[in-house]
């Protein structure tokens, strides 16, 4: 008996809910592998879709995006070995699906803890609640797989929707995470991931109006240059850390909104 | 509606249109204020003659008079206030006790209700708007704000559940001409309630509350260096948004001028909020109590002269009480009296410069030249000073500039919607996002619209309400941050872990 030789797996990108490849046909080679190289109109076709995408997320009842977080869990505990083998390994690993199981527990309670009623000086029932700010760019940080998640996670559960571009030198593990997400109910287009040259994409990420919030935790450089094609249309701009964990970082992402509701016989 | 009830709103519709009735002039005393000759730069608690020695002088809007000579802070005179805020910051102001810091902001809050005559009367000399509303709205709120934020000094550790709030250190603050005190309010209330220090920046055209407000730090014997007002143009304002030391810039103004502000602070660091421009939809549901909605179309867009940056300049009403709500309203405005700022019988005052009244004149102008038909109710004005009158488009296609750019000023345009689908397409359809209103008798449907409205403020059943338990803020390209309420506090302090 001959020794089976086993099937490749091709690197592809993560836009509305599929796996192309780039328009452009173009890949580069990243920790010996074929990467999908994406083209700037690969990237404002996700951001498209992720606007798209918004209504329907922000529109399911926060309970049902809870048990969506809770179930891309269940989708990365299954494939722990695979993740392992393209990140620092199951440490890091552990520690990205308990993040998610973390924040998947927030999305019911968010309102609550962000939000408030006013007591107002006449009749009205004032009160201000958290909505999702909308589609959310998102340059993955390091390390590859816990710094895409803590920077992902929030932005979501809130009920944005994301267009990230995965670190260049690491792109692999997020394709992987793609395959949890795209198995996991997540509904197409919520999530986008895009692999490759951050100097090609960031730019078009910061500057295109449809991207209204940034998460630069992943910038290198080059953070201050998006930060300011980001004022165009004034994005909300993030530089946390890769690693936390916060509802703060959740809060982030939305906006509040104030209501004034007569009251009266 | 009862059948008697109907008939008497017919009766009432068919009557002759009334306009402003005679009443004897009735004008609040100027002589309560006593505006200086000239005045310094208020720096370390004193004031100070600006480097420069450059100066110019702010006007009564409504007379063309010159009111005082208003100091130009440059570079130097905003690095001295900057220096003398950060020594405030470091020497004392951050460590005080927050129950001490409380009080002196209670202090603050109580001097103001009781000059609160005094304040009145100098916000419609320098800025135009009507005695009415400075005597109700501004000076009131400006109190309240400081009174709530009082509260909140000792109580920090409350609003951030798991973190450890402290101070950002010094703050720039600029704000605009449309509420000189009321925002000055807004923003130094939740800065010193948290433990910063501060340099604000009064608008060009209207310095003077700001600079009388300084009076009031004195008898509240507030430290020195605490408060820093430096008045000026754009360039004072450029100063402070680019001076390396300071932690945290806060800003009300134009979206354009926001924009500009954000790319400066690129990269720096520094914490940004920023409260700008809006295009808000007032929408009105074939349900509503129309007397009362058309109040609030009034309230919304002629409030203040329209220099409101929530203000409802885009209406929307169902197509099938289109034809009533306008009789309604150009009846209405009929009835509105623009004059004199200080008579107590003003609805509309003087529009705050010549400058805005040129904008305002000139985006008029475009509405009539792109087709939409223009009413304005026979009004008469005063010879001298900036006014502008009442006015309402009807035709108005939504890519009119009436109907995308802000007016600041007295101009309503009008559009109808057939469903609520529609209504919610038309108020989303904008850069902006501040605010909206929303006028039905049904409950449930002003909270489904509520929740469609992409708006930092959502009125239903009335319009332009304020309070400082509230907060405020925009969304999308109407900017960041909350002011007002527990959330008004957060752009003030950096949060440790616990």
């Amino acid at each position: 008996m001959t020794e089976r030789l086993p099937v490749q797996k091709t690197y592809k990108l993560f836009i509305g809910g599929a796996f192309p490849r780039s328009e452009s046909g173009r890949t580069y080679l990243a920790l010996g592998a074929n990467v999908a190289c994406a083209s700037r109109k690969d990237l404002r076709d996700a951001i498209r879709i992720a606007r798209q995408a918004g209504g329907g997320w922000s529109g399911m009842t926060a309970y049902n995006r809870g048990q969506v977080l809770y179930r891309i869990a269940e989708m990365m505990e299954m494939r722990q070995a695979e993740l392992a083998a393209l990140c620092s390994g199951p440490d890091e690993v552990a520690a990205a699906i308990d993040r998610m199981v973390w924040y998947a527990g927030w999305s019911d309670k968010l309102a609550q803890v962000i939000g408030s009623a006013n007591p107002v000086a006449g009749p009205y029932f004032n009160f201000t609640v958290p909505e999702p700010t909308g589609v959310t760019g998102i340059l993955a940080p390091l390390p590859p797989l816990l710094g895409l998640v803590s920077r992902l996670a929030p932005v979501i559960v809130g009920g944005n929707t994301a267009v990230v571009i995965a670190s260049e030198s690491h792109p692999l593990v997020a394709i992987e995470l793609a395959e949890c997400l795209a198995t996991a109910d997540v509904p197409p287009g919520v999530v986008n991931i895009l692999t490759g040259l951050r100097s090609e994409l960031a730019p078009v990420l910061a500057s295109h109006m449809d991207v209204a919030a940034l998460d630069l935790t992943g910038a290198d450089g080059d953070g201050a240059e998006l930060e300011r094609l980001g004022a165009e249309n004034v994005k909300r701009i993030v530089r946390g850390r890769a690693d936390s964990q916060s509802p703060y970082d959740i809060a982030a992402f939305l906006e509040l909104k104030t209501v004034w509701h007569p009251i009266g016989m | 509606m009862t059948k008697d009830k109907r008939e008497l709103a017919r009766r009432q519709d068919k009557a002759p249109i009334a306009t402003a009735w005679d009443y004897a002039p009735a004008p609040e005393a100027r002589d309560i204020v006593k505006i200086q000759e000239r005045y310094g730069l208020f720096i370390g608690g004193k004031f100070v003659e600006p480097a420069s020695g450059e100066r110019y002088t702010t006007i009564d809007p409504a007379r063309e008079e010159p009111l005082a000579e208003v100091a130009q802070a440059g570079k130097a005179d905003v690095d001295r206030a900057v220096r003398a805020a950060r020594d405030a910051f470091a020497n004392g102001w951050s460590a005080l006790r927050p129950s001490e810091r409380a009080k002196y902001l209670f202090r603050i809050a109580r001097l103001l209700q009781e000059r609160s005559r005094e304040f009145a009367v100098l916000e419609s000399i320098n800025g135009g708007k009507p005695i009415r509303e400075s005597r109700d709205v501004d000076v009131p709120l400006a109190a309240a704000h400081f009174f709530y934020y009082a509260g909140w000094a000792d109580k920090l550790e409350y609003a951030f559940p798991n973190r450890k709030p402290r101070p950002v250190g010094v703050a720039g603050q600029i704000i605009p001409w449309n509420f000189p005190l009321l925002m000055l309010a807004w923003k130094i209330a939740p800065a010193l309630a948290a433990g910063n220090t501060v340099v604000l920046k009064p608008a060009e055209t209207t310095p003077l509350s700001a600079l009388l407000f300084c009076d009031v730090l004195r008898q509240a014997e507030l430290p020195p260096g605490v408060v820093n007002i430096v008045t000026g143009d754009g360039r004072a304002g450029a100063e402070l948004v680019s001076h390396p030391d300071v932690n945290k810039i806060a800003f009300t103004g134009s979206t354009e001028v926001g924009k500009a502000i954000q790319k400066t602070l690129a990269g720096t660091g520094k914490r940004l909020t920023l409260e700008l421009g809006g295009k808000a939809a007032n929408i009105i549901f074939d349900d509503a109590p129309l007397d009362q909605a058309v109040e609030g179309i009034v309230n919304g867009i002629y409030f203040n002269q329209g220099h409101v940056c929530c203000a409802g300049s885009r209406l929307l009403v169902e197509e099938s009480i289109y034809e009533t709500v306008i009789a309604k309203l150009k009846r209405r405005m009929a009835t509105l009296r623009v004059g004199d700022p200080l008579d107590k019988n003003t609805d509309v005052g003087a529009i705050n410069s010549k400058q805005q009244l040129d904008k305002i004149s000139a985006l008029v102008q475009s509405g009539v030249d792109e087709g939409a038909e223009i009413y304005q109710p026979p009004c008469k004005l005063p010879e001298r000073g900036y006014w502008f009158v009442p006015t309402v488009f009807t035709n108005v296609a939504q890519s009119y500039r009436i109907a995308q750019e802000e007016i600041f000023g007295p101009v309503l345009s009008v559009l109808t919607f057939r469903t609520p689908d529609e209504a919610i397409e038309k108020a989303n359809n904008t850069p902006y996002g501040l605010s909206a209103g929303v006028w039905t008798e049904k409950g449930s449907r002003i909270l489904a619209m509520a929740q469609r409205l992409r708006a930092g403020v959502v009125w239903a059943n009335t319009y332009n309400r304020f309070d400082p338990a509230a907060p405020f803020g925009g969304y999308k390209e109407s900017g960041f941050g909350r002011e007002g309420g527990r959330h008004g506090l957060e752009p003030y302090v950096v949060l440790d872990d616990a």
